[in-house]
C-alpha cells in the first residue's frame, strides 16, 4: 500500500465521511494540511472565514442545515483559542462538529513553543470529546472515532489537536467508519415496561402538555413527532431551539416556552397535569423559578442524555433513549383524543397577548418602527420559505416570536450559550449549505459588529445572504433589563455605530437604510428580490421591550404581559 | 443534607480522562477529599476511587455526568456502610526522642520500613481516623514527613466488573441496532 502524509490522511478521512466542505483559517501549524488541500480542491471545498470564531459558527450552521457534522480547520495557539467560543456554542446546542486544530511539533509539546496552547486541555470542559494526535498512523482511526462520537447519541463537538510532525510524517491509510467503543452506547434500549407506563400516563391525563426541544430536530423526527401529537390531540409548546419542529400555525401549537415566550403556554404550564418533554432539557430560561415550575404535573421526560434526566426538574417517568424510536413505540398505543376545553384555555391567553402585545409589536402606531414590524413583514412575504438566522438579544426574541415557520430546521440561533456575533457567520454557513431557500439574518447592531468581518467571506463566496440589522443603536436586551431592574441606569449600553451602508459599500455589498415606516415595505421587497447579498439597516425604537417576560426569579405563571411603563 | 460518598469509576486508559472527571466536580464547586487510581482486576481498565461530600441529589447528577464521558465504562456512588475502605500512611520520624516512642510504635500495629541514624520510617494502614490518631500521637516526637494514600475502597453491593462489561457489550449491540434503524428511517 502506498503511504500518505498525515495531512493527506486527514483529508482522505473527510472524504471517507462524505464531507465535501470545510470552514477554516490557515496558519503555521496547519500549513501541511492546507498544502494537501491544495491538491484536493476538487473534492473538498474550503470556505475561508475572516476569524476562527466565525469559521466555527459557519461550520455549525452548515451542520444544522445539512444534517452532517460540520468540519472546521484552524491553526494552533491563537487560531484554536479564537475557536473556543464557537466550540462552546455548538456543544451547548448539541450540534455535531469536528474541529481540527494544529499543534506545534510533538517534540515541542509543553515547552511554550511559538503558538502553542494546550488546546486539548482547553477543550475539555466545552467539547463532547477531544484527542491529541501526535502520530500520523493514529489519524485515520481517531478521525473515524471523532465523527462517530460527534453525530451519535446527543451530538456535540469533537476537537482534534494534531501536531505538526503528525501531519508531515507518512502512514498507511485504512479507514473504518463508526468504530465500536465498548464504553459508549449512544442509543440506549428502551424497556417495554417503560413504554407501558408512559402509555398509561398519557392516556390518563386530562390536561396534558407537550414540550418540544431541539432534540426533535437533531433526531430528524419531525414527522414522527407530528404523528404522535396529532393522534394524541395534546397541545404543544416548543423551546427556542425546537421552534421549527412543527409549523408555527399548527392548530395544537400553543407557542414558545420560557422567558420571552408566549403568554399562554407559560401561564398554563402550572395548570397541566402531565408534561411530556421531548428532546429538551428544562433549561433555566424555560422553567423560570424551579420551585414553582409545573407544580401540578407529572413529568414524562423523553431524552437521550441520561445526565439531563432529573437534572433540573425531577421526573415522574423517564424514557431514556432516542426519541424517534420512543415515539414510534408510543404513537400506536396511545388513544386518539382531543382536549378541546383545555386547548381553548390557551386561546384566552393568546387573545390577551395578541391585543396587548402582538398588535403593538407588529402593526404599530408608535412613531418609531418597532422590531416586530420588519420581522412580521418578511415572514408574510417569504411565507415560511426561508432560512432565518438571528443574533442574540431583542432581535433574536422578536424574530423567534414573529416569524411564522413552516419548514423544520429553518431557524438557527444561539440558544444555550447566547453568543452575540453568532448571526452573521451562521448565515454564511447556512448559505453555503443550501441554495434553495433565501437566508435571512436578523441581527442587532451590537451583535453584527462582533463578527462583521464576515462580510469578506460573503463576497469571497458570493453568497446571497440578506442581512437585516434591527438597529436601535443600543445593546437593546441589556438596556431592557436596565430599564426594568436597574432604575433606567443605562450603563454602557449606548452605541456610536458606523455607517453600515458605507461599510457594506466598502465590500461591494448593496445596502439600504430605512428610517420611516412608509419606506419599509418597498425596501424589504427590494432586498428579497435582489440577486445577491443585501444589507438592510432599519432604524428601530430603542425603547421597545420584548414582552411578555418572565422576570428572573419569577415562576412561569408570574409572566408579565406588558411592562409597567 | 451533605454526606460523604465514595465513587467508583471504571474507565478506559486514556490521556486526559482524569482531568475530564475532575472537571465535573470543579464545575459544581465540589471539593474532592481524595482520589486514587490504579488498574483494575481487568487489564486495560482503570479504577478511580473518589471521596467527596455532597447531597444525594447532587451526587447522582455528578455520577451521571461522569458516566456520560465517552471513555467512562461505569460510575457508581456509595454511602459509607456499603464500602470497605483503607488508607496507607507513611511517617518519617526523628530518632532524637526514640525511647519514649517505642511503646507507642509497638502498640499501634505499624510496620517499620526503614531505620537510619537520624530517622525511622513507619507505615500504618487503617481508616483515616486511625491514621490521623497516630499522627497526633507521633507529633510531639517530631514528624519529619507524612504522606497518606487517600482512600482505596472495595464495595459490598457491586457486581463483578466482568458482569458490567457483559452488560455494556449488550448495550453497545442494542445501540448499534437502533443506530442502523435510525439510518434507515
Ligand atoms: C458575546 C456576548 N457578549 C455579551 C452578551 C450579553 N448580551 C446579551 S444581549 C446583549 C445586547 C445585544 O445588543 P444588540 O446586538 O444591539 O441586539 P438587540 O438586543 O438590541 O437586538 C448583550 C450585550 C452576549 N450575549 N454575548
Amino acid at each position: 500500500m502506498e503511504k500518505v502524509s498525515g495531512a493527506d490522511a486527514v483529508l482522505l478521512s473527510l472524504i471517507e465521511e462524505g464531507q465535501d466542505t470545510v470552514f477554516g483559517y490557515p496558519g503555521g501549524a496547519v500549513i501541511p494540511l492546507y498544502d494537501s488541500l491544495y491538491f484536493k480542491q476538487d473534492k473538498i471545498k474550503h470556505v475561508l472565514a475572516r476569524h476562527e470564531q466565525a469559521a466555527v459558527h459557519e461550520a455549525q450552521a452548515y451542520a444544522q442545515i445539512t444534517g452532517k457534522p460540520g468540519v472546521c480547520i484552524v491553526t494552533s495557539g491563537p487560531g484554536a483559542t479564537n475557536a473556543v467560543t464557537g466550540i462552546a456554542n455548538a456543544n451547548m446546542d448539541s450540534v455535531p462538529l469536528v474541529v481540527i486544530t494544529g499543534q506545534v511539533g510533538s517534540y515541542f509539546l509543553g515547552t511554550d513553543a511559538f503558538q502553542e496552547t494546550d488546546v486539548f486541555g482547553l477543550s475539555m470542559p466545552i467539547a463532547k470529546w477531544s484527542a491529541q494526535i501526535t502520530k500520523a498512523e493514529d489519524i485515520a482511526s481517531t478521525m473515524a472515532k471523532a465523527f462517530y462520537i460527534a453525530v451519535s447519541g446527543r451530538p456535540g463537538v469533537v476537537v482534534l489537536e494534531i501536531t505538526k510532525d503528525a501531519l508531515t510524517s507518512k502512514t498507511d491509510f485504512v479507514y473504518k467508519k463508526a468504530p465500536v467503543l465498548r464504553s459508549y452506547a449512544p442509543y440506549p434500549k428502551i424497556a417495554d415496561e417503560v413504554i407501558d407506563k408512559a402509555v398509561e400516563m398519557i392516556n390518563e391525563a386530562e390536561r396534558p402538555l407537550i414540550l418540544l426541544g431541539h432534540g426533535v430536530l437533531i433526531a430528524r423526527a419531525e414527522k414522527t413527532v407530528k404523528e404522535f401529537i396529532e393522534k394524541s390531540g395534546i397541545p404543544f409548546g416548543s423551546t427556542l431551539m425546537g421552534l421549527t419542529a412543527l409549523p408555527s400555525d399548527h392548530p395544537l401549537n400553543v407557542g414558545m416556552l420560557g422567558m420571552h415566550g408566549s403568554y399562554a403556554v407559560n401561564m398554563l404550564t402550572n395548570k397541566a397535569d402531565l408534561i411530556i418533554a421531548i428532546g429538551m432539557r428544562f433549561s433555566d430560561r424555560v422553567t423560570g423559578k424551579l420551585s414553582g415550575y409545573a407544580k401540578n404535573a407529572k413529568i414524562l421526560h423523553i431524552e437521550i442524555d441520561k445526565s439531563e434526566i432529573d437534572k433540573n426538574v425531577p421526573v415522574t417517568l423517564a424514557v431514556h433513549g432516542d426519541l424517534k424510536s420512543a415515539l414510534s413505540y408510543l404513537t400506536p398505543r396511545i388513544e386518539k383524543k382531543t382536549y378541546n376545553n383545555w386547548r381553548k384555555e390557551f386561546d384566552k391567553f393568546y387573545q390577551m397577548e395578541r391585543t396587548q402585545v402582538i398588535e403593538r409589536d407588529t402593526r404599530s402606531n408608535e412613531p418609531l418602527i418597532q422590531m416586530g414590524e420588519p420581522v412580521a413583514m418578511i415572514s408574510q412575504k417569504t411565507d415560511g420559505n426561508a432560512v432565518v438566522i438571528t443574533d442574540v438579544g431583542q432581535n433574536q426574541m422578536i424574530a423567534a416570536r414573529y416569524y411564522k415557520f413552516r419548514i423544520p430546521g429553518t431557524f438557527l440561533t444561539s440558544g444555550g450559550l447566547g453568543t452575540m456575533g453568532f448571526g452573521l457567520p451562521a448565515a454564511v454557513g447556512a448559505a453555503v449549505a443550501q441554495k434553495k431557500l433565501p437566508v435571512i439574518l436578523f441581527t442587532g447592531d451590537g451583535g453584527f459588529q462582533m463578527n462583521e468581518q464576515e462580510l469578506g467571506t460573503i463576497i469571497q463566496e458570493n453568497i446571497p445572504v440578506k442581512m437585516v440589522i434591527l438597529n436601535n443603536s443600543v445593546l437593546g436586551m441589556v438596556r431592557q433589563w436596565q430599564n426594568m431592574f436597574q432604575g433606567k441606569r443605562y450603563s454602557q449600553t449606548d452605541l456610536i455605530n458606523p455607517d453600515f451602508i458605507k461599510l457594506a459599500d466598502a465590500y461591494g455589498i448593496k445596502a439600504k437604510r430605512v428610517e420611516f415606516r412608509e419606506d419599509l415595505n418597498s425596501a424589504i421587497d427590494e432586498m428579497l428580490s435582489f440577486d445577491g447579498p443585501y444589507l438592510l439597516d432599519i432604524k428601530v425604537d430603542k425603547d421597545m421591550k420584548v414582552m411578555p417576560f418572565i422576570a428572573p426569579g419569577s415562576t412561569v405563571d408570574e409572566m408579565k404581559l406588558v411592562s409597567n411603563d | 443534607m451533605e454526606k460523604k460518598y465514595t465513587l467508583v469509576v471504571f474507565t478506559e486508559d486514556k490521556v486526559g480522562l482524569l482531568n475530564r472527571i475532575t472537571i465535573v466536580f470543579t464545575r459544581r464547586h465540589i471539593n474532592i477529599d481524595s482520589l486514587t487510581t490504579s488498574e483494575s482486576e481487568i487489564h486495560g481498565i482503570f479504577r478511580y476511587t473518589i471521596v467527596a461530600k455532597a447531597t444525594p441529589e447532587m451526587m447522582k447528577k455528578v455520577v451521571d455526568q461522569i458516566e456520560k464521558l465517552t471513555e467512562v465504562l461505569r460510575a457508581f456512588y456509595y454511602e459509607a456502610q456499603d464500602v470497605v475502605t483503607q488508607e496507607l500512611a507513611l511517617y518519617k520520624i526523628s530518632t532524637a526522642n526514640i525511647t519514649p516512642m517505642e511503646s507507642l510504635i509497638r502498640e499501634s500495629s505499624v510496620r517499620i520500613l526503614d531505620i537510619e541514624k537520624e530517622f525511622i520510617i513507619i507505615e500504618k494502614t487503617g481508616s483515616r481516623q486511625e491514621v490521623l490518631t497516630l499522627f497526633e500521637q507521633l507529633k510531639p516526637y517530631g514528624i519529619l514527613q507524612f504522606a497518606c494514600s487517600g482512600q482505596v475502597a472495595v464495595t459490598k453491593p457491586m457486581k463483578e466488573l466482568e458482569t458490567y462489561l457483559k452488560e455494556l457489550n449488550q448495550a453497545v449491540e442494542a445501540s448499534n441496532k437502533i443506530r442502523s434503524w435510525k439510518l434507515k428511517n
